[in-house]
């Protein structure tokens, strides 16, 4: 693909109107980059993303429902170069230097921005970072998610941390249970460990992440392992390094 | 002088007051009644113990009978009768006592002696009573105007420390910085509201600045500072953001402390409106119920955006900043029904002409 005439696809994601007229004019300059949709919201980008295939995505961090982090875990991101687009938040900002993903400081230079286009058009086929990482890594120390967000075909549903019963790994995907209903997510169970508060889940097995407060008993199964049964019937295999720190985690709590 | 100071200080005094009385006593039933050195002191002291008690219990009915606050004559004929009442115990107890003297010493003058006295004694334990009810008034006053300069003093404390947040709101991502955007789009778009904008964020900055300076300020004033943030949030949320301000004119003479709703709208738009992709609206009310001003701010919320509330140390500020002020006269609660979060503020009404 020749490089002069190549055309960029581009999305603009903030929920700012003025914001997003800014980077418009930005764009404007450069004729190369066609802007095919601009969004509001989190879940408008999911959906432009996934209609549009953009080269070029420009995300704003805090924005309702979806935040710029949960838009990047539920789209796929093969192809497309993202720069964050965000105001003074000192934890976002240490995120993206640790994962060196370019980012705009509102409110920015002509000069910067034209630096961060020119770095996300020559960051395509670089290995795109794990979004739950960055995620994590934008959180104070000692804050975990409140919230998991999934998508089920188009439809994308949140989950509170709290009504979340265990989550299972299913090689690439974790499956979530919550009020009964089974969710399938594309990510690593240790990345949703990362994710979660251990004081309230606990890692009993390998591939078993659970709510602490749904686990009604521990019986023996077999004669080395152990199971655990929750408060909805479920039961879930406990390995021997899993029922030490469920153990340590229920001996605090005393 | 804390409070257990003052404990302390009461029960000084009455042990002095006690020894003297012994003595005064003691004195004067030798020099002027003929009563012998032993006999006298034997009276004297039980006799001097029983009117600190007298004293000691006026405190009781001080309290129940504040001054100033409770009607003059209950208090009088509660003062009179506690006076006649304690004063005739105390002149019993003395009967009681000067019998016990003459079995002890084996003699029959004491108690005569008494008799002759009663009529006196009488008034010595009626003024008795009525200087306690004097000396504890005096030390409510005192540990009152104590309280008051205490809660001035956290009420200015307060006042700095809202300065101080209230700054630093304005260099937080919500606000500041989010602000210079808009302004930096709008040089291209429109020129004329970017200055415009530029002009609202000095004008609520030189305000803010200003008002952490003073003790109270009018509503009408808090009201203007309001406006002028609601102004600057306008121009970022465009459509998503509605106000709507329903303040009671003689509300807006009332008084109080400067920047204490301030971060309760910080509050509504970070935790509301900026949760909201559709929007929402904020609802100011303000009225004067006689004694009493009533604020709310409500705005609508979603209670489902899983934003943590972090709110939670701004309330607790407007909370403190109430209590330093006002004390218990001040309330302040704070709900989530359904889609509304409001919090309400209620305190006792006053004005520059009033004060």
């Amino acid at each position: 693909m020749n490089g002069a005439k190549r055309k960029w696809k581009a999305v603009i994601v903030d929920d700012e109107e003025l914001a997003r007229k800014l980077l418009r004019e930005m764009l404007n300059a450069h004729p190369e980059v066609e802007i095919v949709a601009e969004c509001g919201n989190g879940m408008e980008a999911v959906k432009a993303v996934g209609e549009h295939r953009p080269d070029l995505l420009f995300l704003d961090v805090q924005m309702p429902k979806l935040t710029g982090f949960d838009v990047l875990e539920l789209i796929d991101r093969n192809g497309v170069a993202i720069v964050f687009v965000t105001a003074f938040d000192q934890y976002a900002m240490k995120a993206f230097d640790v994962h060196a993903v370019d980012y705009l400081l509102k409110p920015f230079s002509r000069e910067r921005f034209e630096a961060a286009l020119e770095r996300a058009k020559n960051q395509e086929g670089k290995k795109p970072v794990d979004p739950a990482e960055l995620a994590a890594a934008s959180r104070p120390t000692g804050q975990y998610a409140e919230r998991i967000v999934v998508k089920d075909g188009s439809k994308v549903s949140l989950i509170a941390v709290s009504k979340l019963d265990y989550a299972e790994a299913l090689d690439d995907y974790v499956s979530l249970v919550s009020e009964g209903k089974k969710h399938l997510k594309q990510q690593t169970i240790s990345g949703l460990e990362l994710a979660l508060d251990p004081a309230l889940f606990v890692r009993i097995h390998r591939s078993y992440i659970v709510n602490l407060e749904r686990v009604a008993r521990i019986e023996p199964y077999g004669k080395d392992s152990k199971v655990a049964i929750l408060t909805n019937g479920a039961k879930l295999p406990v390995s021997r390094a899993g029922f030490g720190r469920l153990k340590a985690l229920l001996d605090d709590k005393k | 002088m804390k409070t257990s100071d003052i404990g302390r200080s009461v029960w000084a005094a009455l042990a002095i007051a006690g020894v003297l009385f012994a003595l005064i006593m003691g004195t004067l039933l030798v020099t002027s009644w003929k009563m012998n050195w032993l006999a006298a002191a034997l009276l004297a002291v039980p006799m001097a113990v029983l009117a600190q008690a007298v004293a000691w219990a006026a405190q009781f009915t001080c309290r129940s009978n504040p001054l100033g606050k409770s009607d003059v004559w209950r208090t009088v004929l509660t003062h009179i009768t506690a006076a006649l009442v304690l004063s005739y115990l105390w002149v019993s107890a003395g009967w009681v006592a000067a019998g016990w003297v003459d079995s002890m010493l084996g003699t029959h003058t004491n108690y005569k002696l008494y008799a002759e006295l009663q009529t006196r004694l009488y008034g010595v334990g009626f003024s008795y009573y009525l200087l306690g009810v004097a000396f504890h008034y005096m030390l409510f006053a005192q540990k009152a105007s104590q309280e008051a300069q205490e809660r001035a003093l956290e009420s200015s404390i307060r006042a700095r420390e809202a300065e101080l947040s209230a700054l630093k709101a304005q260099i937080n991502p919500h606000f500041l910085y989010n602000s210079l955007n808009s302004i930096s789009a709008l040089t291209s778009i429109d020129a004329a509201r970017a200055r415009e904008m530029c002009v609202s964020l000095a004008d609520f900055l030189r305000l803010t600045l200003g008002m952490g300076e003073k003790a109270v300020i009018p509503l009408r004033e808090e009201v203007g500072l309001l406006e002028k943030y609601c102004a600057i949030e306008k121009v970022r949320f465009g459509n998503r953001l509605h106000i709507e301000e329903e303040v009671q004119e003689d509300a807006k003479d009332c008084l109080l402390p400067p920047l204490l709703l301030q971060p309760l709208f910080e509050n509504a738009v970070v935790h509301g409106i900026a949760q909201m992709a559709e929007g929402g609206w904020i609802r100011l009310r303000a009225a004067r119920n006689g004694g009493r001003v009533s604020v709310s701010v409500e705005n609508s919320w979603d209670p489902e955006a899983g934003s943590s509330r972090k709110n939670g140390v701004g309330l607790r500020n407007v909370q403190r900043r109430l209590e330093a002020r006002y004390g218990n006269q001040a309330q302040l609660e704070a709900k989530a029904e359904d889609d509304v979060f409001r919090v309400s503020i209620s305190f006792p009404a006053e004005t520059e002409k009033s004060k």
